[in-house]
């Protein structure tokens, strides 16, 4: 689950974490009496589930009440461009508003915790090179991240803190806050279960005080079960509504751009390699939705719906392995469903494996148009040339 | 032969609610020895003829399992995973989907000084076709025994390697399930060691996804001590960066992980690389074929 810079900055300052002083604004006139009270200069930022919010023009320095005012104006409401939001954008509902730190003088570095795969353990980064896109450093000059193991049954041990701060160049009076900070951020980020912990910029202001300046967190869906007051941080405007009806029912459905067919699916494997086979054949997935490993009649029903609201369905593939999942009941669910919803575009059915022959004996005895396919090359084909050919 | 299991493999299913009933009788019809189950609280009972257990270590002393298949859910999987391991078992299978990655990773750190396999989780599990064991909830039917080992993350895509594969003759020695989840017990490159030390297997077919690099891993090792030949497929060529495909591990994040890199390293060890999940099988044959020519 993605949080919010505000909610991250929030939830590392229970750790002891330093953070600049802020609030979260959600109208003008909040912005203004924030900034009130925190005094001049301030930093209006936008607050939406993406990165590179500053090169975006979400993040602005405000000098004065009218320069404040002005920035909460033109952000709040607005669709906010980055890198990682697609063309589309985010409309901004929230702004952080926070006391303008003295940067002159100060160093921007980075840190981050996250799980490393190929150890199976906790790494701690950290860079001296802050600032700036940490995937821009790890291609242009890769030894300017340092990683430092974590044994997850010790914890991140002092010493190692110190060596990591060390590496950066922060000795003398420097080296005890430094280490304090990036152990306390790794006690937030196993206390928080987090699967994503990072820091960029951590500053260190000329007065040699450290900072957690942008912050991002991400938790682990698995571990919300035990976490029940992160649960209420999330933001489902943030997210996509038929993604949120999807998890709803236990479904997983994922949007993509530029495609046509929809894909149903079970099994995330599965619904990659039939991503993979429609391009091939030529044509383009307009989503991805995976039904899982068990899904009952309803729960086919409920993801045909959620395939037929995207608008940009031309045509739906049905690829499933039976294994819990009978191809009987797959078959009643799409049956059902296309009768319900009176689906209009071509439906593709290949299904293999469990109560195979029943699955087939039901979609012929419905009299719906259904196409059927033995295999996903021949199912893959006969989709594309269905939404349309290929493009 | 086959890897990790064979016909003296008896089982003990963790978590016998109607999930692990179901499927412990699903694997004692295909032939595996379902000697326990165990349910806290429930000892002394029997589900199915299946006597059950308070502990695994009961469950171990009073019937000599030595493998495990757990569906406990998952607040309480990571623990059943260690209570097996304590219990001596040499091979833990975990089906549980959902466990968070921070309990997997301490397990991870637990197992490492122990004896014990562990496989998973979120995972459909292994396959012998030759002994009829199989410690899992894939489908039976569709196997057959032979001399193609097959590791994989994904459940149902495994499901289609192996119909190809069946559909040409071309039987199993194993099929391992090493799991979807981003910290696994078995990872890809440990699975080819097996099956490059089995005599059965004459072939491995490799299926991986995006994420992590696990498969360049497996390359790596390949490259040095794999001499059977290897047929791969990684789902996900077409996936966009940054986004979550089902498995908490299948994501391309920062430019790394990507199809194309995995199967350009396992290319480069010697793979052969198929782009359609569809041809997996006919490639397999392909192979083998030119061996035995």
């Amino acid at each position: 689950m993605k949080l919010h810079e505000h909610q991250a900055k929030g939830l590392l300052t229970r750790y002891g974490v330093p953070i600049p002083r802020g609030r979260v604004a959600y109208s003008v006139d909040e912005a203004g009496a924030f900034a009130a009270e925190l005094g001049l200069p301030v930093v209006v930022k936008a607050q939406i589930h993406a990165g590179g919010r500053g090169k975006g023009g979400g993040v602005k320095l405000a000098r004065t009440f009218a320069d404040v005012d002005a920035h909460a104006r033109s952000l709040l409401g607005a669709r906010l461009v980055t890198h990682q939001t697609g063309p589309e954008g985010r409309i901004v509902r929230r702004l952080l508003i926070e006391e303008g730190l003295d940067l002159a003088g100060a160093r921007e570095m980075y840190m981050a915790v996250l799980v490393d795969r190929a150890q199976g353990r906790p790494v701690l980064m950290a860079s001296a090179r802050g600032g700036v896109e940490i995937e821009e450093v790890a291609v242009s000059d890769p030894g300017a991240i340092l990683r430092e193991s974590v044994d997850p049954l010790a914890g991140l041990r002092p010493y190692q803190a110190r060596r990591v701060a060390l590496k950066l160049g922060l000795n003398g009076s420097l080296l005890a806050p430094a280490a304090d900070f990036l152990l306390r951020a790794f006690s937030a980020f196993v206390a928080l279960d987090a699967g994503l912990l990072e820091v960029n910029p951590w500053l260190l202001t000329a007065a040699g005080r450290f900072f957690a300046l942008d912050a991002k967190v991400e938790l682990d869906d698995n571990a919300l079960a035990r976490h029940q007051d992160l649960v209420e941080l999330r933001d489902v405007s943030e997210e996509s509504p038929l993604e949120v009806e999807a998890a709803k029912h236990d479904l997983n459905y994922i949007k993509l751009l530029g495609g046509n067919i929809g894909c149903m699916v079970n099994g995330a494997g599965l619904a990659m390699a039939t991503m993979d086979i429609i391009k091939l054949a030529g044509g383009s997935p307009a989503n991805f939705l995976d039904v899982g490993g068990g899904a009952n009649a309803d729960q086919i029903r409920h993801a045909f719906r959620i395939l037929m609201a995207d608008a940009d369905v031309r045509a739906v593939l049905v690829n499933i392995f039976g294994g819990i999942l009978r191809c009987d009941v797959l078959a009643e669910g799409v049956v059902a469903a296309a009768r319900e919803l009176n689906v209009q575009v071509p439906i593709v059915v290949r299904m293999k494996g469990t109560n195979e022959a029943q699955g087939q004996a039901i979609l012929r005895a419905s009299r719906l148009a259904f196409e059927t396919a033995d295999d996903m090359a021949e199912a893959a084909r006969k989709a594309v040339a269905a939404a349309g050919g290929t493009r | 032969m086959s890897v990790l299991i064979d016909e003296r493999t008896r089982v003990v299913v963790q978590g016998m609610g109607r999930h692990g009933a179901y499927h412990a009788v699903a694997c004692r019809e295909y032939g595996t020895q379902i000697v326990a189950g165990t349910t806290p609280g429930k000892g002394g009972t029997a589900v199915e003829g299946i006597p059950i257990f308070d502990s695994v270590e009961q469950a171990v002393r009073a019937t000599g399992a030595n493998a495990s298949l757990i569906f406990v859910p998952p607040a309480a999987a990571a623990d059943a995973i260690l209570e097996a391991a304590d219990a001596g078992l040499c091979v833990v299978v975990c089906i549980t989907e959902g466990i968070p990655t921070l309990d997997m990773v301490r397990v991870k750190a637990l197992l490492a000084s122990r004896a014990t396999r562990l496989i998973g989780p979120n995972c459909p599990g292994i396959i012998a076709p030759g002994v009829r064991c199989k410690i899992g909830i894939m489908p039976a039917a569709i196997h057959l025994p032979g001399p193609v080992g097959v590791v994989s993350r994904s459940g149902t895509l495994t499901y289609e390697a192996v119909a190809q594969l069946s559909a040409l003759g071309l039987g199993q020695s194993t099929c391992v399930g090493i799991g979807g989840d981003p910290v696994a017990g078995t990872s890809h490159r440990e699975a080819l060691e097996m099956f490059e030390a089995d005599e059965q297997t004459q072939a491995v077919v490799l299926i991986g996804e995006i994420g992590g690099t696990a498969e360049e891993e497996a390359a790596e090792f390949m490259r040095q001590h794999v001499r059977k030949p290897v047929v791969a497929f990684i789902a996900g060529q077409t996936a966009p960066a940054g986004r979550r495909m089902g498995h908490a591990g299948a994501i391309v994040a920062g430019g790394k992980g990507t199809a194309r890199e995995k199967m350009a390293a396992l290319s480069a060890a010697g793979a052969t690389i198929v782009e359609s999940p569809a041809a997996i099988g006919a490639e397999v044959a392909r192979r083998i074929g030119r061996r035995a020519g």
